[in-house]
């Protein structure tokens, strides 16, 4: 029944009078009480630009809502507790075995809950795909520049997502208390004790008193379970809230400009896309839970701090600390009555907080180098910004060194190797390694670059191999399509550096940097981030390869038109009815 | 768009062209035209592409009442289904969850890509910043509301508050003080025995015996080159009535208790000064927590009398006081002096002679 044309209301006009549909009836009512219209009548059909590499960050965002819903779930049978009881439960090997309530009740949700065993792979796997997409997301981003003016706030609040992510899985695996958590758990502990002063007063604080105490699986539940989660949802709230205030970045090309985003729009089409994408990543996540095991707690046993299962390694994710870990040399001083422990303390307590620092501030670093105080909203291809591509590989490179370092032990023993060179390699290679890829990555951006000027100015190869008149062979190169080719020309010159900071020059008539050491510096470093970049043609330049084009099709004009005149896969002409020549 | 930018790049350090990303090669060509899809210009394949996503609607509701007959159907516990080595619960809860999801979500997406409206939408970009007008009206504001509260005319009032405000930040750190004892507290006061960093249950007198079963051992019941995982004997009989120790007693009790011992021919043990005596016919006995991060060590090389730690592989040599000969360990594994008791069984001379376990700082 259509009741908005009897609808009365106090108004001076009837509020729902033109919208006869129900939907419009649900949205008149909840606007007389909330006025969400005026917020909505722009924001519903908000343009979201397509490209297959932002549905990173939304693998992110949705395997954080399988996280959420499969952890409640969890929350229902677990007991955090380290108090000791015996095991009465389903799985036989275990029965009869002292063990903590945590544990035990792991054991439950695995064996004596049905889908529980499903619920926890479920929230495993999730955890793993959370953070692996956060990771590929923030490479995305720093790839493409989309972290640069005025988005750098973004990239501070994903790097911290990034950081409470990682926590939140370490406090997560570490509550089943098994022996496995439970050795992580042990080496944290060591981690603590190593802080300068007071280590050992932090260590007895955390566990409640000596470890193992009673307290750190209860308190790692509150952290898991309230404290980062609550933090993780404020903050990617601001993350969507920036989002959608800035507008999605885009990629150039025909009609696409810093002035414009192109796309579909939220409703319908994005909010069906991304609404089907959730459930896609959900379905996913059901399907790892019901046929990888992840993290068998009752293969390990509860845990018992004078054991330790051989080839003990924590998440991936925390592996590369670990593998910092495992290559430090044994350095320890003891001096004046007390130690520091430099063999834990510099690869545990001070890189990953140097680390994170560098890269919570790459986007404010590369804008105090570059100097860019513009907006931006086209992506750069990662090949048009060589040093800021060969810095994030060099740190890539840096991280997956300490990853392989990490499984140091899994190599030794799979390849045969001696685990002793493997770490002495790997003590040299974190540091030689980063140097290797920044170069290789820059001079490969830059011929990359150089590749893109080619093909401007003298089109693409074909493959089509002319012969002429005289016997001379050359390849046939025709011009790239108009979008193609606007495309790779949507990009920046680079500001060219001057020899030297400020033009000033001494009673010597020596260059003498004004703004003191920091902007020699600076200078120093921006002569370093652009050099040796290609830069685009000229229009003159282009003219010229243009003639030079012009001047080749004449030559090969005889062929045109014919089988075999090169358009045959470019959609200059149709092509039904030629068949290539063979011979 | 064609503007050249070049005279600017003239200048130093300030000098980047405005605004962002100028195409001065070509003209932009526009946005390519839309193209119709097939279900856009042909009823029959719009009729179909709305019997697909029907379809897959249809099949996701399928899967959803599999898995609630997955749920009833399979049993769990003592004796659970087991298909093709996977248990059938889980495994049958899982695909027709997954099925249920991954055709709702695809149903969806074919629904988007074919039948929706495929036009693209233009919209404009504003500066995130807010206009010069709001921000004088705002700064405006802002001046007037501090003006009024008189907080830069008064810094009595400010500072009186500032430091109201930042001593409560004291009680936040101070009602932490109850998390735990404090390391002396701990040695002082715990209800359980050899409670401290400096202390473990070893002592004078007491035996070392096999962890698990706790039955004392003989010099004679360990051959040379057997390791093995030992405890002391308090683990077994220190609680009340000599019953087993429970509970945090126990966990703490084996994270600095655990030992491991080895049988070497004498001649090959190095011992250090002082050690001499620490050994019985060849058998001598380390902590088997790491002294890097306290991972207990287990991974006996039997040759060599290495012991590696699975954790971080710091390798200890046995022979030799527990000498670290690799990785990122700093201190050899404190060494327990062994004697033999009226019985014939092995004994500690006394506690450890150093904390075991990671360093900390006080350590000395």
């Amino acid at each position: 029944m259509d009741t908005t044309k009897v609808a009365k209301t106090n108004a001076t006009t009837a509020a729902t009078a033109k919208k006869p549909n129900r939907a419009g009836a649900v949205a008149g009512w909840a606007d007389e009480r909330l006025g969400l219209a005026t917020a909505m009548k722009k924001n519903l059909r908000k343009v979201f630009p397509d490209h297959w590499s932002f549905m990173l960050g939304e693998i992110a965002l949705w395997s954080f809502v399988v996280l959420l819903l499969t952890g409640v779930f969890l929350t229902l049978w677990f007991t955090p507790s380290m108090g000791e009881v015996q095991y009465n439960g389903s799985y036989d090997q275990l029965r009869g075995i002292h063990m903590s309530e945590a544990y035990a009740s792991s054991l439950r949700l695995s064996f004596d809950v049905r889908g529980g065993l499903l619920m926890r792979q479920m929230h495993h796997w999730a955890a793993m795909l959370f953070v692996a997409s956060m990771m590929v997301h923030l490479l995305r981003v720093w790839f493409t520049g989309a972290y640069r003016k005025p988005r750098e706030l973004n990239w501070v609040i994903g790097c911290l997502l990034l950081i409470l992510g990682t926590l939140e899985g370490f406090t997560g695996y570490s509550l089943p208390d098994d022996l496995l958590s439970g050795t992580g758990i042990r080496a944290a502990d060591g981690f603590v004790k190593a802080t300068p002063v007071v280590g050992s007063y932090m260590s007895f604080f955390m566990f409640g008193g000596e470890f193992p105490g009673e307290s750190i699986i209860p308190r790692l539940y509150t952290v898991h379970v309230l404290l980062i989660p609550g933090l993780l949802l404020a903050l990617i709230a601001a993350h969507m809230l920036l989002l959608v205030y800035h507008k999605h970045t885009q990629w150039p090309g025909p009609g696409r400009t810093e002035q414009n985003v192109v796309g579909f729009p939220m409703l319908p089409v994005y909010a069906a896309k991304a609404g089907g994408f959730f459930f896609m990543v959900f379905g996913v996540t059901a399907l790892m839970g019901a046929l990888f095991t992840i993290n068998p707690v009752w293969k390990y046993g509860p845990y018992d701090p004078s054991k330790v299962t051989a080839g003990s390694q924590p998440d991936w994710y925390m592996g590369w600390p670990d593998g910092a870990l495992r290559i430090m040399p044994g350095l320890e001083t003891h001096i004046w009555g007390i130690t520091i422990s430099w063999n834990v303390m510099l690869p545990i307590l001070i890189l990953p907080v140097v680390m994170f620092t560098i890269l919570l501030l790459l986007p404010f670093i590369d804008a105090w180098i570059t100097g860019d105080k513009r907006d931006h909203h086209l992506l750069e291809r990662p090949r048009n910004a060589p040093t800021r591509t060969a810095l994030m590989v060099a740190l890539m490179t840096m991280y997956g060194l300490f990853w392989i370092a990490g499984g140091n032990d899994i190599i030794a023993i799979k390849l045969h190797a001696s685990i002793n060179q493997i770490t002495y390699f790997l003590r040299v290679a974190v540091f030689v390694g980063p140097v290797i890829a920044f170069v290789v990555t820059r001079r490969w951006c830059i011929s990359l670059q150089r590749k893109d000027n080619e093909t401007l100015l003298h089109g693409y190869e074909t493959g089509i191999i002319m012969r002429s008149a005289e016997g001379g062979y050359s390849e046939r190169h025709l011009p790239l399509p108009e979008s193609r080719a606007y495309a790779i020309a949507a990009r920046d010159r680079d500001p060219v550096i001057d020899g030297h900071p400020g033009a000033e020059v001494d009673a010597n008539g020596v260059p003498a940097p004004t703004g003191g050491r920091l902007a020699a510096l600076r200078h120093r470093l921006r002569t370093v981030w652009y050099a040796d970049n290609v830069q685009k043609p000229t229009p003159a330049e282009l003219e010229e390869g243009h003639h030079h084009a012009e001047h080749e099709h004449e030559l090969q004009a005889p062929v045109e038109g014919h089988a075999a005149d090169g358009h045959q896969f470019d959609g200059h002409h149709a092509v039904e009815d030629e068949h290539l020549r063979s011979h | 768009m064609s503007e050249s930018h070049d005279n600017q790049h003239a200048h130093e350090l300030t000098n980047v062209p405005d605004p962002a990303v100028v195409n001065d090669l070509y003209a932009d060509p526009g946005l390519p035209e839309h193209q119709w899809r097939p279900t856009d210009v042909d009823a029959h394949a719009e009729k179909r592409a709305e019997r697909q996503v029907a379809t897959l609607f249809g099949l996701s509701a399928i899967c959803t009442i599999l898995f609630l007959v997955s749920y009833f159907a399979f049993d769990i516990g003592d004796d659970p289904d087991v298909v093709g080595g996977f248990g059938a619960s889980n495994l049958f809860l899982g695909l027709s969850l997954a099925g249920a999801l991954l055709f709702l979500g695809s149903g969806i997406i074919q629904w988007a890509r074919k039948l929706m409206a495929d036009h693209e939408i233009v919209e404009y970009r504003h500066p995130a910043a807010s206009s010069d007008d709001d921000r004088e009206a705002t700064l405006a504001a802002l001046n007037a509301g501090l003006e009024e509260s008189g907080i830069g005319r008064r810094p009595l009032v400010r500072n009186s508050l500032l430091g109201a405000v930042g001593l409560l930040g004291l009680p936040a750190v101070v009602a932490l003080r109850d998390l735990g004892p404090t390391p002396s507290q701990v040695e002082k006061n715990a209800d359980y025995p050899g409670a401290g960093l400096e202390h473990t249950l070893w002592a004078k007198g007491v035996r070392v015996v096999r962890d698990v079963v706790g039955t004392p051992i003989r010099p004679g019941d360990v051959e040379i080159g057997d390791l093995f995982n030992a405890e002391p004997e308090t683990l077994f009989n220190g609680g009340e009535d000599g019953e087993p120790l429970e509970g945090l007693a126990l966990q703490v009790g084996k994270s600095k208790g655990a030992v491991v011992m080895i049988r070497m021919a004498p001649e090959e043990i190095i011992p250090g000064e002082g050690r001499e005596n620490w050994s019985v016919d060849g058998i001598v006995c380390y902590s088997k927590i790491c002294t890097h991060v306290g991972c207990p060590i287990s991974l006996n090389e039997r040759k060599t009398h290495h012991l590696l730690c699975p954790c971080h592989q710091s390798t200890f040599d046995l022979a030799d006081s527990g000498r670290v000969i690799f990785g990122p360990a700093a201190r050899a594994l404190p060494q327990l002096p062994l004697a033999v008791d009226e019985e014939g069984y092995l004994i500690a001379q006394s506690d450890f002679t150093e904390p075991v376990g990671p360093s900390f700082w006080e350590r000395g």
